[in-house]
């Protein structure tokens, strides 16, 4: 089946190329680099908001992003039940853009924290079309790179969050402050998903360190599986 | 200003006297930090010819092929700015270098920093100046997606109350699209990016003269502007792809007055020019105009015919930009302000000032300090020695750093900070670059040619260790005033042992910098050539990327003598200057780099590290912590001439390494090493001990043991800068 992946490019996005090397280069799929301003996605079967400093973090992270044209496009697939992935400021921009919960704050240590973390899969593989090779209780290794990566959300909405299964990935050792050591959650329905850790940069072996995997690359062939591509599994 | 030689030399040229809009732009031009009217005679010693190199020192960045890809690589200073505002003078530093590797056509892949404080253990000012420095990088870096992959740290009190901050840049561009300096006539000059304010002005004067009130001179600071930075880097490659643009130079210290005339010279054209046309932020004079040094500015040549491509780009991007004027055929300046004539001068007059001669003469502090001992060393303190080196700021660890800067956008950083000596690039499946940057105060003070020669050596081990064979360098030179004659000797002599070792190891000097008047009003900083080598990796397998593990063997190579001049030992623990500083033996480095070169393609040893800050002890313990791993050693099997057992552990001398090698490996490693061994001149090397699951590190010598907990060597290492940094 062919599929086609969609990365939008913000002014100031910064791993767009990146993740399109992953998908292109790595994984074998159509992809395309949407520039802002488009208002029209069809024909994408996933959109992925890549990270970087869209607007230089002007204001608040991500909060200029989210009045992109693109976003409002964003918005309607997302309700369409496409799969949306959003990755360090992307994750910012759907926060921003209220598709989904929370927001997020400076970093405990007030600075840009760079290291590979591990993070504990609190969801079971059917949660999310990102999730459909991970299993509950597995132990990913991926990279972090951010400094207002402090995840916060109310009470009320955080219990509703726990009750629906919605915290996808926690950190073993919270790097940055964040709320229940969240790094990582989905929608009610599992389509959208954000991701505070780049799990662009642990998929290609070449550049993992000593005993780390492909972690961050299950997320992407999880994709592929779930859109029916499962021979990239 | 002009001295009265220089202006008398101007009108010469002229035939008349100067307008005071054409001296404004010929004062900025002049500046040494412009011009290098000083070290320019200097430069020439260095070799710039090499198997890669494609463009040397004289343009904005020097380029190196690699298969069909393209290298830029450039670095530059930000000291003056960076002593004044800490945080934007650092970040702009960032923001001016990746320009330089823009005007080249090509994207910049990787950052590196070389950094200099004064005590941080003592001076809140310092750690103030540190902290500020370190977040301007990363702020900047990291907005602009450009990953910060390796640098080095030098803490030293001649840097009390002011700082150096120095900034290379790695570009990468296909083969074809590279954009040279090309121009016709009636070609357009376009101003793209921000808007010039009166920001930075005299900057160029401003870093050409020594720093006396800090406060007074905060207006020369320009102010950063990453996200502008980051639009420029994305539409100068749209650009470039695009073919639309036949020569691109940035705007950078001088501001439009350097520019136009650089660029003017350099195509061997003339300009004419309204500015006017010019997007301005506020209102300004025309001297302000041609000289303020607002940042994120880039100055783009572009044939009429695309025009209309170059404007989509910008649109896209929505960056501002001005159509300033055409090139001409005449080679003259011709500057007007709304239609009316404001300057009308030759771009060569501008360009090209008069040398500057200067005196050299050897200070006496050269000739008095002498080779000294310290007093009431103990032996039984040596453990003690080595765990307060390794909490020495200038050799722990620099975690605090690097986890602040962004390494790993971009997909290519195979070997991350903290793992081993360099850097490691990706630029395809089966090339990659090492790179280091490497710097020695201590040593260039006490010795400067031997010093400087020292620093370049350092930094070639460094890549060696990972793997990489030293292709090109470029270097950073950071002295006080030139017109102290003392100063311009050890200037003079930095050069030399800088070009000495460049000549004899065939390591081509693809560019550079020259930093003057670096001083306070405390005095000039300690001799400071800085040195960026870049390695080359013609396969993934042999990165050396492992870490020693429990059983390998360990094996030295080279020779440790009584070399204790402006080592750590010496200055951190025993607060002595000495002025036996550390040699380097052309042909013995030679011969040792040979072998390196050999172990790595035959893929023998699991681990490389290179002995330099804190000596053996220092080097031993750092691949202990990197692995956490003990060992054990015998140090009378290190090859030395050393007269005392501190000298021994902590001597800085060059030409060596230390290697983790699994046992299996050891005996094909001792055969290829001992081919180097022979004759006069032939290599030392020995199999001093193991690597083991205990938890220290135990040093035997005759009948007695040095035992260090590996604990603790790993809490001097790595809590001393933190500590320092959390409430700085």
């Amino acid at each position: 089946m062919h599929i086609k992946v969609g990365i939008v490019v913000f002014p100031g996005s910064n791993c767009d190329r990146d993740v399109y090397h992953v998908f292109k280069n790595i994984l074998k799929v159509d992809t395309e680099l949407i520039w802002h301003k488009r208002d029209d996605l069809r024909g994408f079967d996933a959109i992925i908001l890549p990270g970087g400093f869209a607007y230089a973090d002007r204001l608040r992270a991500g909060v200029i992003a989210a009045h992109s044209p693109v976003m409002q496009e964003v918005k309607r697939l997302a309700k369409d039940g496409l799969p949306i992935l959003g990755i360090c400021n992307g994750f910012q921009v759907l926060v921003e853009s209220e598709l989904l919960p929370g927001a997020f704050m400076r970093n405990d240590t007030l600075r840009f924290i760079c290291r590979w973390v591990s993070l504990r899969v609190n969801v079971d593989s059917k949660r999310s079309p990102f999730t459909r090779l991970l299993s509950n209780d597995q132990i990913l290794n991926i990279p972090i790179a951010n400094q207002e990566g402090k995840y916060y959300v109310d009470d009320d909405t955080l219990n509703l969050m726990h009750k629906n299964r919605q915290i996808v990935l926690t950190y073993t050792n919270n790097p940055n402050g964040s709320l229940q050591s969240i790094a990582c959650i989905c929608n009610e329905q599992g389509n959208v998903m954000g991701i505070m850790p780049h799990p662009e940069r642990a998929s290609d072996p070449m550049l993992n360190p000593l005993n780390y995997g492909n972690d961050g690359l299950l997320i992407f062939k999880s994709l592929l599986a779930y859109l029916g591509c499962d021979h990239h599994a | 200003m002009l001295s009265n030689e220089e202006l008398e030399y101007l009108k010469h040229k002229l035939g008349r006297e100067p307008n005071s809009l054409e001296l404004s732009m010929v004062e900025a031009e002049w500046s040494e930090h412009c011009s290098y009217k000083s070290s320019k005679p200097y430069l020439k010693a260095f070799n710039t010819q090499g198997k890669y190199v494609l463009i040397g020192p004289g343009y904005d960045a020097g380029v190196l092929a690699i298969d069909d890809m393209l290298i830029t690589v450039h670095i530059e200073s930000h000291n003056h700015p960076s002593a004044v505002e800490p945080y934007g003078g650092a970040a702009t530093g960032v923001g001016g270098v990746i320009r330089d590797i823009l005007s080249m056509g090509s994207r910049p892949i990787a950052l590196l920093n070389g950094l200099r404080f004064g005590d941080i253990e003592k001076d809140s000012s310092a750690r103030w100046l540190f902290k500020h420095v370190v977040r301007g990088i990363a702020d900047y870096g990291n907005c602009i997606g450009v990953p910060t992959v390796a640098g080095e740290v030098e803490f030293d009190n001649s840097f009390d109350n002011y700082c150096l901050v120095d900034v290379a840049c790695i570009g990468l561009i296909d083969k074809d699209k590279l954009v040279l300096m090309q121009a016709d006539a009636k070609d357009l000059i376009i101003i793209a990016g921000n808007s010039t304010g009166k920001d930075g002005i005299h900057g160029a004067s401003f870093a050409s003269k020594v720093l006396d009130d800090a406060d007074s001179n905060r207006s020369a600071v320009q102010i950063p502007d990453p996200f502008m930075g980051k639009l420029l880097i994305d539409a100068t490659m749209e650009c470039v792809n695009a073919r639309c643009v036949k020569a691109i130079k940035d705007l950078g210290g001088g501001g439009l007055a350097c520019c136009l005339s650089e660029l003017a010279d350099k195509l061997g054209k003339g300009m004419s020019i309204d500015l006017a046309n010019l997007h301005l932020r506020e209102h300004m004079s025309v001297e302000e105009i041609m000289i303020s040094e607002s940042q994120e500015r880039m100055l783009y040549i572009v044939e009429p015919s695309r025009l209309s491509t170059f404007k989509e780009i910008m649109d896209k991007y929505e960056i501002p930009y001005s159509i300033l004027g055409y090139v001409t055929d005449d080679g003259y300046l011709d500057i007007k302000y709304d239609g009316r004539k404001i300057a009308k001068i030759k771009a060569s007059i501008v360009a090209n000032a008069p040398i500057a001669k200067r005196k050299a003469r050897k200070p006496k502090y050269l000739e008095e300090i002498p080779v000294r001992e310290p007093d009431g060393y103990n032996e039984g303190n040596i453990a003690e020695y080595l765990l307060s080196l390794l909490s020495d700021p200038s050799i722990a660890s620099k975690e605090w750093v690097y986890r602040q800067y962004d390494h790993e956008v971009g997909l290519r950083t195979v070997i991350k900070p903290g793992y081993h000596d360099a850097a490691v690039i990706r630029l395809s499946d089966n090339k990659f670059l090492a790179v280091k940057l490497d710097g020695n105060s201590k040593h260039c003070y006490l010795d400067p040619y031997n010093g400087a020669m020292g620093c370049f050596a350092e930094a070639c081990r460094n890549v060696i260790a990972v793997g990489a064979e030293p292709i090109a360098m470029v270097d950073h030179l950071q002295f006080g005033s030139p017109e102290d004659e003392h100063v311009f000797y050890t200037f003079v002599e930095s050069v030399k042992g800088l070009a000495d070792y460049g000549r004899y190891m065939q390591i081509p000097c693809v560019g550079g910098k020259v930093s003057f008047y670096n001083e306070t009003k405390y005095g000039a900083i300690k001799p400071t050539p800085v040195v960026c080598i870049l390695g080359l990796i013609d396969s993934y397998s042999k990165i050396v990327k492992d870490r020693a593990k429990d059983g390998d063997m360990l094996v030295i190579v080279g020779l440790t003598k009584d070399e204790m001049g402006g080592s750590e030992y010496y200055e951190y623990i025993h607060k002595i200057q000495s002025s036996n500083v550390p040699r380097v033996d052309l042909e013995y480095d030679k011969a040792v780099m040979h072998a390196m070169l050999e172990l790595i393609d035959g893929r023998v040893v699991r681990a490389i590290h290179d002995c330099s800050k804190g000596g053996f002890g220092v080097a031993l313990a750092e691949m202990c912590i990197n692995s956490s791993i003990g060992a054990y050693v015998n140090l009378d099997r290190i090859p030395n001439t050393c007269s005392r057992l501190d000298n021994l552990i902590f001597s800085e001398s060059h030409s060596r390494f230390l290697i983790a090698v699994s046992k299996d490996n050891l005996s094909r490693v001792e055969y290829t090493l001992s081919k180097y061994s022979k004759g006069n001149n032939g290599i030392h090397y020995s199999v001093i001990g193991y690597f083991n699951s205990s938890d220290s590190i135990v040093l035997e010598h005759g009948s007695s043991t040095i035992g260090l907990s590996l604990d603790k060597a790993i809490d001097a290492y790595s809590s001393n800068i933190p500590r320092l940094m959390d409430h700085a």
